[in-house]
């Protein structure tokens, strides 16, 4: 775990501190903890080597910062070098000039190759395209069937026939044709790299079909056999890139690495739920964060922009600075939230969380968030404005109303009022590093040097790769976890005062 | 409990929100990131060229690689010096042996030396974690119906391992019922009774989206009425670290459990290219299903199926089985001893 690995690397710095630069046999210690961080995330013993062969160069010569610790400052060389080499060559989807575009996904058994022909088909369609999907796996029992009922939900067509893959691809390409489709997704049956009859079959296809893009899907929990499926098939069929499945495991995914590492090919999707919209480009910093055990401030901010309404959340964001938040702007935000979509999916995204608070995330379902509400809209506007009106009579009330017990209540109630203090505190902090120092203390930062919300836009638009470090580097301290003890939580005593920069 | 939560989720949420909102507002007038959804062009289209340390240096230890297991065995007796354990270190890691597992045997490695040869005395190490129960149940209590659950994460092979137990189920003579649990992935029922067909068993099966404890509960009562040997359940894929996901799970348990129904074995399928996440995978379904024994897939490809190693040293749980290929008789029951041979190319 990356808790482990920055611990360590923190506990390592005390002793440098006073240098300079680091020393060989210092980086040697440091290089160390490292290199167990990514083989616990799977990368390949090989891959891993040479990789931090490549670190030991960024960091050897560089002086050290003032701003970071020695431990802190290997650990930027190591997520650089991560976001470089995952983000390196990255490939750009083009339209055939002669549609239609034809994409051929290949990979192994149970990769989730034919969910992926469905999901990169949906994402076409997103994009103003035309897709057609083929089924060329006439291996596995119901594998066109699953195709299908698939294709059904995304909306786009099915191709196949019982003859042989070569055939089915073929005679696919030609349908779209006649159908004026634009771009051809073809998914093949699963195959070891080992099994030469059914390489030789993909190759076929591929011959058949002359594919504009050649996709390996690779699965984010392979091992260390991931080195020799990626190489395999990109031998024989040449690949223009992977696409990574099942990022909503908690699996931190060092395949990707291993694979991209020897193939020199770009990861340019990534599939991150059972739902076929959750499915989308790949983001190396995103990758480079996870593989290291690291939060995901960018992907929630991306997420928040796309689904928030803005007004909404502005118009309370202003009582909520101000301390005047009513539980009318609670109703509000967790309407926001509830689009955001599933909070365990969130809480995956915060930087610093710990693995309790990540858990509980991850059991609050549907039902919960409604009960919360229920309780919420059983209160009279009055109750809402003013929640401290609220006797006992009036919560008995409230329980009855939303079906809940007393004691449901008398948390909500108290949870929120301990909410309040806290905003207010933050609302009275300066701005707006201010604001971002009571987030980064909300999210589990030290607060001197957190990242501001500028440098996290900045971040965005890809101008500073190095940023993440500063959320990335400072010991977690993270969001106590409300588990069992949620009551403690949010104590306004808590959230330091963030210092000024 | 889980108000807390939520309350605190929320506000957490809100708040970044509230700071991107703000964050927009201040940066008014300033360029704005391009909408992502509305072009791939995101992806930067300037190439740096990849660092050669992955790509040439890698080729080139690939290349080497064959020459280690040779290298492993000529490997001189008594002592252990430090290139014999990167070697044996090597061996073990790119097995998906582990980490910490690797780290232990290498440790006793050290401790005992190894008179006799790295290799015995590495094959006598890493035998000693193996449980050594891993006997597979059929019989039920008087006038109960024995029940098989499967359960496991997405593509692993719960369907395809299920038909070809039922198929060596038959071949020993026993009345096979499969239940087709998986009710939610696309066409998993179609594929299951495919496997019913090819097999000459039975299946029960309802519409995608059934509740997958009534599919199970329903197969039990009529292998009860009909005198089945025994039940096949099949269950969904489903990620191991959602707790709904895993009570759905527990709950198809209880249902199979419960009279005239008995569930005497709970395998849990594991794919042979998994990395350290099968950890996790066993800890989160045993929590949930009471795994009796695994299945690892796919042992048939270059995978080396060494996270079998972490699991019963960690979890004292045995493979049960392993599947070496596609074929209808490739499933067989897992021996140690020649997989340990074959871990350390012996």
């Amino acid at each position: 775990m990356f808790d482990v690995l920055s611990e360590r690397l923190e506990r390592l710095s005390v002793s440098l501190r006073s240098r300079a630069r680091l020393s060989d046999s210092d980086l040697d210690a440091a290089l160390v903890s490292v290199r167990d961080a990514l083989l616990d995330a799977d990368v390949a013993l090989v891959v891993v080597d040479a990789f931090l062969s490549a670190v030991r160069e960024r960091v050897r010569g560089e002086a050290l910062t003032h701003s970071l610790s020695p431990g802190q400052q290997v650990i930027r060389a190591v997520h650089e070098q991560l976001i470089e080499v995952l983000g390196a060559t990255p490939l750009k989807i083009t339209y055939s000039a002669k549609p239609p575009t034809v994409v051929l996904l290949a990979g192994l058994q149970g990769a989730g190759k034919t969910t992926t022909a469905a999901k990169l088909a949906l994402w076409f369609k997103q994009q103003g395209r035309q897709p057609y999907l083929v089924a060329a796996d006439l291996q596995r029992p119901a594998a066109v069937e699953q195709l299908r009922v698939l294709a059904r939900s995304a909306g786009v067509d099915v191709f196949s026939e019982a003859t042989s893959p070569v055939e089915v691809a073929r005679r696919g390409l030609q349908e779209a044709q006649r159908l004026g489709r634009d771009v051809v997704i073809i998914d093949t049956a699963g195959r070891l790299s080992i099994d030469e009859a059914l390489m030789a079959e993909a190759r076929a296809i591929a011959a058949a079909t002359s594919p504009d893009f050649t996709f390996l899907v690779i699965d984010a929990v392979t091992g260390q056999d991931a080195v020799h499926t990626a190489r395999s098939f990109h031998d024989a069929l040449t690949l223009s890139g992977l696409i990574v499945t099942k990022l909503d495991y908690d699996a931190r995914g060092g395949a990707v690495l291993s694979a991209r590492g020897v193939v020199g090919r770009p990861v340019v999707f990534a599939s991150t739920g059972e739902r076929l919209g959750d499915f989308d480009l790949f983001y190396p910093e995103r990758m480079a964060s996870r593989i290291l055990g690291m939060g995901d401030v960018l992907s929630l901010i991306e997420q928040a922009e796309r689904t928030m309404d803005s007004a909404v959340v502005a118009e309370s964001a202003d009582r909520m600075m101000s301390g005047t938040f009513t539980l009318d702007d609670f109703l509000a935000q967790l309407g926001q939230v509830r689009k955001m979509g599933s909070l365990g999916g969130l809480m995956k995204l915060m930087p610093g969380v710990t693995k309790e608070m990540r858990a509980a995330a991850n059991n609050v379902d549907e039902g919960d968030l409604n009960r919360v509400e229920a309780i919420v809209r059983s209160m009279t506007p009055g109750e809402r404005r003013n929640p401290s009106i609220i006797d006992g009579s009036r919560r008995t009330r409230i329980a009855r109303g939303s079906a809940t017990s007393v004691s449901a209540v008398n948390q909500l109630l108290k949870q929120f009022s301990e909410m309040r203090k806290m905003m207010r505190q933050m609302g009275s902090a300066p701005t707006p590093g201010g604001r971002a120092g009571a987030l980064a203390a909300l999210g589990g930062r030290a607060a001197p040097g957190a990242p501001g919300l500028r440098e996290l836009r900045e971040l965005r638009s890809g101008v500073g790769a190095s940023g993440p470090l500063g959320s990335v580097t400072r010991p977690a301290a993270p969001l106590s976890a409300p588990t069992r003890s949620g009551k403690k939580k949010k104590k306004g005593g808590r959230v330091t005062p963030p210092k000024q920069r | 409990m889980t108000t807390l939560v939520v309350v605190a989720l929320v506000v957490v949420v809100a708040v970044v929100a509230t700071l991107i909102v703000r964050g927009r507002r201040s940066t008014r007038g300033a360029p704005v990131a391009p909408p992502r959804a509305a072009a791939p062009e995101l992806l930067v289209s300037e190439t740096a060229p990849l660092p050669d340390l992955t790509r040439v240096n890698v080729r080139d230890r690939l290349g080497n690689s064959r020459g280690l297991f040779d290298r492993l065995r000529t490997l001189s007796p008594g002592t252990i010096n430090e290139d014999d354990a990167r070697a044996v270190e090597e061996v073990l890691l790119r097995s998906d042996v582990g980490r910490e597992t690797t780290a232990v045997a290498l440790e006793q490695l050290r401790r005992r030396g190894a008179p006799e040869g790295i290799v015995s005395a590495l094959r006598e190490i890493l035998l000693a974690g193996f449980v050594t129960d891993r006997a597979l149940t059929t019989a039920a209590g008087p006038g109960r119906v024995p029940v098989w659950l499967f359960v496991g994460v997405n593509g692993v092979g719960k369907t395809t391992t299920i038909g070809k137990v039922a198929h060596f189920q038959r071949a020993a003579g026993r009345k096979v019922l499969l239940a087709a649990g998986d009710t939610f992935r696309a066409a998993a029922a179609d594929q299951l009774e495919q496997w019913a067909t090819r097999t000459g068993s039975d299946i029960v099966r309802a519409g995608e989206g059934a509740d997958p404890g009534s599919v199970v509960h329903d197969a039990i009562g009529r292998a009860h009425a009909r005198a089945f040997d025994l039940v096949l359940a099949d269950t969904a894929g489903r990620r191991a670290n959602s707790a709904n996901l895993l009570d759905e799970l527990a709950k198809v348990r209880r249902v199979a459990d419960r009279e005239p129904g008995q569930v005497v074995e709970t395998l849990l399928v594991i794919d042979g290219t998994t990395g350290q996440n099968a950890l996790s995978q066993v800890r989160e379904f045993h929590q949930a299903a009471h795994v009796s024994g695994i299945v690892l897939t796919k042992l048939d490809g270059t995978a080396r199926g060494g996270i079998a190693v972490a699991l019963e040293r960690e979890f004292a749980l045995p493979v049960k089985l392993v599947g070496l290929g596609e074929g209808v008789d490739d499933l067989v029951a897992f021996d140690p001893q020649e997989f340990v041979d074959a871990l350390l190319g012996a």
